[in-house]
């Protein structure tokens, strides 16, 4: 783990003074009629790996969506560090600290590995466009400087050899990994992740809150994987909460068998 | 060549402009071609320094600054335009506000530095306004929105003869020439032949070294917008917009600079071209121009800035090729004799009375004029290159150049 990276960690972890740093209140959102929040209340903590688990159309990428503010919920609010995050523009909540991938990948295919993880940069950078224009003073030390920064991702994902190729060339799982770079490179204090199918991804989240640090919300359709690595753990079905707690609770839970498992009949044939 | 050439020792060239010791070289070559190239003293390119491929060279200069507008607009950011012919009549008529004789029609008479940045900056105002159009429509919607822009524009452009002299006659552009204020004898004077620092210079060579420069400047401007920030900013709006908003692009802020710059680079062309040609009418800002600078950046390869020259090069060259074969076929369907002839005659027309596909007589057209036949030709090889070339002739160098990396082998 290389230097730059843990010590964006350090500047973190400064004074707090908030309850939690995201915290999702009774959130409703329905499109014309179609419920696909009901009422959702959560909340994580920092350097908490935090699991959001529901059948398909569950309603859990309209909630990451919702924390976004690309979807604005009718009810309910959704605070960071203690203030409520409605009325603000995406890009806003990318400057304070919220990163995301998508479930179906939403890089840049036609830039390369670089230039997708620099772009994910671009909220901490500040040089204007005159400035880059010329290459010149500012901009020339900060996109320098952050191509150090963008090193240090590459390895720690260990997609060295794919660096410049255009990613709309590059494996399933590659193309995964270079997305998590993207969102380790906005600084966040909490990223929100999709885990389908990649098994191998586990271990680099896993280190994502280790070294670094960052709280992660998981989303994911599948309880296996989920159950050994989240420290707690939302199930939803039909944008309804159904259980919420510690693998173990959830697991035993009867609402989280019913809705995984369907309705046991109430005499053996 | 030692050592090993993809070896980087520091970020600083891993991000450089010109990261390869064959990059540095090429351009290093082409600078320096273009440099001697008026001079005549190039060996195989002494053809070149002639008056008339000058021109050809001064021209192509102006359309690729065009290009390059349109390539940040659409070929960066992704925001398909046809009113780029729009921007450039804003920035030749600002130019002729400012710079254009004292007489009957508007004209101020000012110099160059005024003109010529006062033309880019008007355009780019006129882009802002416009921008708010492409939060709300994308795609083929916006293409048709700033395809209106044209011809309202030609409309506008027609309508204020006291400043566009109507379509009769049009009116004179102000000419090139440095002057610090309104003084008579200009400092540098590019319609008159001349010697600068002991080299005799004609004028058209004058003007294509000022276009050349112009060029060149824009050209690295546009490439530095494109490796920085802002450039990948426009890229990813282009590729993925919720993506690039949620990675925290304020798409707003990036569309509308993408028109306002794209704007500024057609503006400040549309000013040289208008001046470059020195008598104009308001039809030059229609829809044919739009289709010419969309030419040169789909042939070119859209969003690489190197591929615009190539683009450049080879639309304006490609109607005087046109222009050259329906001479010569001209020439055998009169004289020639055989089979030869018989395919000459009916594939261009030589009189009013023999029909053919293609004239060569202006005025009396059976068939295609040279003109007709160049747009036709644009139409076919636009489809082409989105069909087979989506990259277009960067595309092609870059299939070339991998085949040779691998030489002998396959891959």
């Amino acid at each position: 783990m290389s230097g730059r990276l843990l010590k964006r960690r350090a500047k973190r972890s400064g004074s707090k003074d908030y309850d939690h740093i995201l915290e999702v209140k009774d959130v409703h959102l329905a499109f014309k009629g179609v419920k696909a929040i009901d009422g959702v209340s959560f909340h994580v903590d920092d350097g908490e790996l935090f699991a959001i688990i529901g059948p398909n159309g569950a309603g859990k990428t309209s909630l990451f969506n919702s924390i976004n503010q690309v979807y604005k919920p009718q009810d309910g609010d959704i605070l960071w560090k203690g203030e409520s995050l409605s009325g603000l523009r995406p890009n806003k909540t990318a400057e304070l600290g919220i990163a995301r991938t998508f479930q179906n990948i939403a890089l840049y295919p036609h830039m390369t590995v670089i230039e997708n993880i620099l772009a994910g940069r671009h909220v901490r950078m500040e040089a204007g466009w005159l400035a880059g224009s010329v290459w010149w003073g500012k901009a020339k030390t900060e996109e320098i400087e952050n191509r150090g920064i963008v090193e240090d991702i590459i390895d720690f994902l260990e997609i060295e050899q794919w660096r410049k190729y255009p990613v709309g060339l590059l494996p399933y799982g590659i193309q995964k990994r270079v997305e998590l770079g993207r969102a380790l490179a906005m600084d966040p204090a909490v990223a929100g992740m999709n885990l389908e199918e990649t098994e191998d991804m586990a271990r680099f989240i896993l280190d994502v809150q280790d070294e670094l640090g960052i709280a992660i919300i998981l989303v994911e359709h599948d309880m296996g994987l989920v159950m050994d690595i989240a420290d707690r753990i939302l199930v939803v079905d039909f944008g309804r909460p159904i259980a919420l707690g510690s693998p173990t609770e959830v697991q035993g839970n009867p609402n989280v068998i019913k809705a995984y498992l369907g309705e046991e009949l109430e005499t053996a044939p | 060549m030692r050592g090993r050439p993809l070896l980087y020792t520091s970020y600083e060239g891993d991000q450089a402009l010109l990261n390869t010791w064959t990059k540095k070289t090429v351009f290093g070559l082409m600078m320096l071609l273009l440099i001697l190239l008026p001079l005549g003293v190039v060996p195989g390119f002494t053809w070149a320094a002639s008056n008339s491929w000058m021109l050809v060279f001064s021209q192509v200069s102006i359309f690729l600054i065009a290009a390059l507008g349109l390539n940040l607009l659409t070929g960066l950011a992704g925001q398909v335009s046809l009113g780029h012919a729009f921007f450039m009549g804003v920035g030749a008529y600002t130019a002729a506000i400012l710079g254009g004789p004292e007489g009957p029609l508007w004209g101020l008479g000012l110099p160059i530095w005024v003109w010529l940045p006062a033309a880019g900056m008007v355009a780019a105002l006129v882009g802002v306004a416009i921008a708010p159009t492409s939060f709300r429509v994308r795609g083929l919607y916006l293409a048709i929105v700033t395809l209106g822009l044209v011809f309202i524009g030609e409309h506008l452009f027609r309508n204020f003869d006291f400043i566009s002299g109507g379509s009769q006659s049009g009116r004179a552009f102000p000419p090139f020439e440095f002057k610090f204020w309104k003084e008579e004898t200009p400092l540098v004077d590019f319609s008159t032949d001349g010697s600068w620092f002991g080299v005799e210079l004609s004028s058209q060579a004058k003007t294509f070294y000022l276009m050349l420069t112009i060029a060149v400047v824009a050209g690295l401007v546009a490439k530095n917008i494109q490796r920085t920030r802002a450039g990948r900013a426009f890229q990813s709006i282009r590729d993925r917009d919720v993506a690039a908003e949620i990675t925290g692009v304020d798409e707003f802020r990036y569309k509308t600079l993408a028109f306002a710059l794209s704007s500024f680079f057609a503006g400040v062309s549309g000013a040289l071209f208008a001046s470059f040609v020195g008598r104009t009418i308001p039809e030059a800002f229609g829809l044919a121009l739009s289709i010419e600078i969309i030419a040169i950046v789909l042939i070119g390869g859209a969003g690489v800035v190197s591929g615009m020259a190539l683009g450049s090069l080879f639309v304006i060259v490609l109607p005087l090729l046109v222009l050259n074969f329906t001479e010569w076929l001209t020439t055998v369907a009169k004289t020639g004799d055989g089979i030869a002839q018989s395919i000459a005659d009916f594939v261009v027309a030589t009189s009013s009375f023999d029909p053919g596909l293609i004239s060569s007589i202006p005025g009396v057209s059976p068939g295609l004029n040279v003109f007709q036949v160049n747009q036709v030709l644009y139409g076919l090889l636009i489809i082409g290159f989105i069909i087979f070339e989506p990259l277009g002739l960067f595309g092609i160098w870059i299939r070339i150049r991998n085949y040779w990396k691998g030489w002998p082998f396959t891959y």
